[in-house]
């Protein structure tokens, strides 16, 4: 299981972009942690999420 | 009467302490978008007396900032870092100001910001504040970054929040109300994000890294 923003989720396996096709994320307007380091964007493809990661997904809104 | 620059120095070590206020003082730190967030955050550095405020906006005052944001009606019209640049200097008359009149991309931010000890991300495009963060965090991982995300509509002031993400990455605001959905923006919820992300900036020059 990976800890996905406090929640359990069955996708350890997965690459963070397939992760992240299965959700309503919009990718631009995103940045992730994975076991306290921030994950490059252009690593989204190559990382595979690992039983036990801990991510966090912060997503933007717009305001300021 | 404008103070001497020793009588000001004084009053804020009155208030501040001598040690914070040596912190404040030999500081630079940058804002990235000078509208509701970004220009409330440096009038309450520019007032703390960090040293160096570099201030960050493509943008000018237009009639539609003036309800939340830290422009003069007879500002209408001024690129806003330097209305703003001239607002401060009436606030407090001896920091330095480095105003910039332009987009913060991947090209030029490294430039732009190598001299910050810390950024706020204050940009109201939720794809802008995307790019900063992961640009600051991939390529300048020595750099503390304060990013805002939620802070529009009429919601509780008590939601919004400082919350620290990586060791030099905090984020303020509630996280999720957004202003297409919302439907309005109003002074001083923006104002609370701002002063979540400008009391943190202080906190960390005082070595005081937890939120």
């Amino acid at each position: 299981m990976v800890k996905i923003n406090g929640q359990e989720l069955p996708v350890a396996g997965k690459t963070i972009s397939e992760y992240l096709a299965q959700t309503t994320y919009h990718p631009q307007r995103i940045a992730i942690e994975r076991n306290g380091e921030i994950v490059p964007k252009a690593e989204y493809e190559s990382i595979v999420l690992e039983d036990g990661d801990s991510v966090e997904v912060v997503s933007f809104v717009g305001g300021g | 009467m404008m103070p001497t620059k020793e009588a000001w120095m004084q009053a804020l070590e009155q208030r501040h302490g001598k040690d914070n206020q040596c912190k404040f003082s030999s500081a630079t730190v940058a804002i990235c978008g000078l509208g509701g967030l970004g220009s409330n955050i440096a009038i309450a550095l520019a007032r703390a007396g960090v040293g160096k405020l570099i201030l960050i906006d493509f943008d000018k005052v237009d009639i539609t900032n003036l309800h939340r944001q830290q422009y003069k009606a007879t500002q209408i019209g001024m690129n806003k870092s330097e209305a703003l640049q001239e607002n401060l200097m009436e606030i407090a008359p001896y920091i330095s100001i480095e105003p910039h009149t332009l987009c913060v991309t991947q090209e030029n931010a490294k430039g732009l910001l190598e001299e910050a000890d810390v950024i706020c991300e204050a940009f109201d495009q939720p794809e802008a504040k995307a790019m900063l963060t992961n640009l600051v965090l991939e390529k300048m991982p020595e750099k503390y970054l304060i990013a805002a995300s939620g802070m529009a509509g009429m919601g509780s002031a008590n939601t919004i929040k400082t919350r620290r993400i990586l060791k030099r990455f905090y984020l303020c605001g509630d996280g999720e109300s957004e202003v297409a959905e919302a439907g309005s923006l109003v002074a001083p919820r923006v104002m609370l994000c701002a002063a979540h992300q400008a009391h943190m900036v202080l906190r960390i020059l005082a070595e005081e890294l937890e939120p």
